[in-house]
């Protein structure tokens, strides 16, 4: 099975499993962040986020994204190396806008750029919820619960900083295009595609990119103009 | 209608004496060359005129001189085979270059290609590819009925398209990792989409890949700057195929 995984196929299938699992992990990650912008009260949104802590099943996950998530990164830079071996001497000259997108064959830049904003990203909520802690997390109750007020974090950094409502656009756009080309290709690297197949699953994928860089992109966008 | 003329074109070709010696490009200049002009034509004029002066002329492959063969290669202006889509560089013609350009010719980089000599690689690789497992080594028997065996229209068009790969090493050239993979994706789906390669489908499948792997090809990263390139506008969809081929023996070990 080792065998398998240091494979020029078995290493693009891990990458193409650990890619689609993070994909669902984004569209459900974005479901949550878009109760922000139907309550300004903050109950919806804390109670959305006081689901998933105290969920069992994302309990089990959690460690299990953490894992995907490193995998991704790993083999990412594995592949990359190998692939990179691949070469000793470089072309003089190239004209590769001629035959591939830019994002297909800057995967490994977005998605160095994407784990920048993955730092400061859990540095900003994730870091505070889970182990410094913040005052502005008071427990307050909802609907007879006790909870975080992890809204007025979030909605604080969002309302009073207009770089990170900036940062956090540009992270989401740079997602987006990580995903136009990973999306199609986590697929075809599993042997899910055919001459049919590949225009629908890039349609998908632009759809997919789009979604996810507009849908994180419009929570910033509406505590700039809302507050 | 009579051919325009290009009055003078800078040729920036790489030049290496043989495959241990260190290589370097170098500019040459040639004077009237007709658009009607092959592009092979255009280096056999450049090479009398090196060969009147003295200079050792450049080598390069070239055989049928028609695009089928898969003898010719040459990174042109930054893509192999040059500035025109699926044709090989000795189906390219003078008429896509202008007036005082340079053109910059290089050989087809990757480690499992060495430099022999100039603008010459040893493609060998691919041939090592084939024997690890592309073939099909039942013994055959007599003349069979043609419709003992029923293939579908769909299957057999399908088999033909990925028959078409010349093994011209296009692919390897223009993709940025060097892989192998829609070459060897053409070999394998030829067979795996018709009966009679079925049954060495599994073996055939895991003995490429590894095979690929051992003699130091990249990995696919679905760039798809193969098949824009490839001569034969082989499809990546071949290369789908061969992930599933793989996969299946693989997981079925």
């Amino acid at each position: 099975m080792s065998k398998f995984l240091y494979a020029s196929i078995g290493r693009k299938f891990l990458m193409s499993v650990t890619g689609i699992f993070l994909l669902l992990f984004i569209l459900v990650h974005l479901t949550l962040n878009l109760l922000l912008v139907f309550d300004d009260s903050g109950a919806l949104y804390n109670q959305g986020a006081h689901f998933m802590v105290t969920n069992p099943a994302i309990k089990v996950m959690e460690p299990i994204l953490a894992l995907g998530f490193l995998i991704h990164i790993l083999w990412s830079l594995f592949i990359t190396w190998q692939n990179w071996r691949a070469r000793p001497v470089r072309y003089k000259k190239q004209d590769l806008a001629a035959a591939s997108s830019w994002a297909s064959r800057n995967m490994l830049i977005l998605g160095s750029l994407i784990l920048v904003f993955l730092v400061i990203h859990l540095a900003n909520f994730f870091w505070k919820i889970k182990v410094s802690g913040s005052p502005l997390l008071e427990e307050e109750i909802v609907a007879g619960s006790n909870m975080h007020n992890t809204y007025a974090l979030v909605s604080t950094l969002f309302k009073e900083s207009l770089p990170f409502c900036l940062l956090y656009i540009l992270g989401a756009c740079l997602l987006g295009l990580h995903i136009t080309h990973g999306f199609w290709s986590a697929f075809q690297t599993i042997g899910f595609n055919n001459k049919n197949w590949l225009k629908r699953l890039k349609r998908v994928a632009w759809v997919y990119a789009i979604v996810v860089a507009a849908g994180f992109s419009v929570i910033p966008l509406y505590f700039i103009f809302k507050f | 209608m009579a051919d325009k003329i290009l009055k003078k074109l800078n040729i920036e070709v790489w030049r290496q004496n043989n495959a241990k010696s260190k290589g370097k490009f170098e500019t040459y200049t040639i004077e009237n060359i007709s658009t009607g002009t092959s592009f092979l034509e255009m280096l056999d004029i450049l090479n009398n005129d090196l060969i009147e002066k003295g200079i050792d002329p450049i080598a390069f492959d070239h055989d049928c001189r028609e695009g089928i063969c898969g003898t010719c290669s040459l990174y042109i202006n930054g893509r192999p085979h040059g500035p025109d889509s699926a044709v090989t560089t000795c189906q390219l013609h003078m008429r896509k270059f202008k007036e005082g350009e340079t053109i910059t010719i290089e050989p087809w980089r990757a480690k499992a290609f060495p430099v022999i000599k100039d603008l010459v690689v040893n493609r060998s690789a691919f041939e090592q590819i084939l024997q690890a497992g592309g073939f099909v080594s039942v013994n055959t028997g007599g003349v069979p009925d043609g419709n003992a065996i029923l293939i579908s229209h769909e299957d057999a068009e399908e088999a033909m398209d990925a028959a078409s790969c010349i093994g011209c090493g296009a692919c390897v050239a223009a993709c940025k990792n060097s892989s192998a993979m829609l070459f060897v994706s053409a070999k394998v789906s030829h067979l795996a989409k018709l009966p009679q390669g079925r049954v060495e489908a599994k073996r055939r499948a895991r003995n490429m890949v590894a095979k690929m792997d051992e003699l130091g090809f990249g990995g696919c990263t679905n760039t798809q700057a193969c098949e824009a390139e490839c001569p034969k506008s082989i499809s990546i969809s071949n290369i789908a195929r061969l992930n599933r081929e793989y996969l299946a023996a693989r997981f079925s070990e």
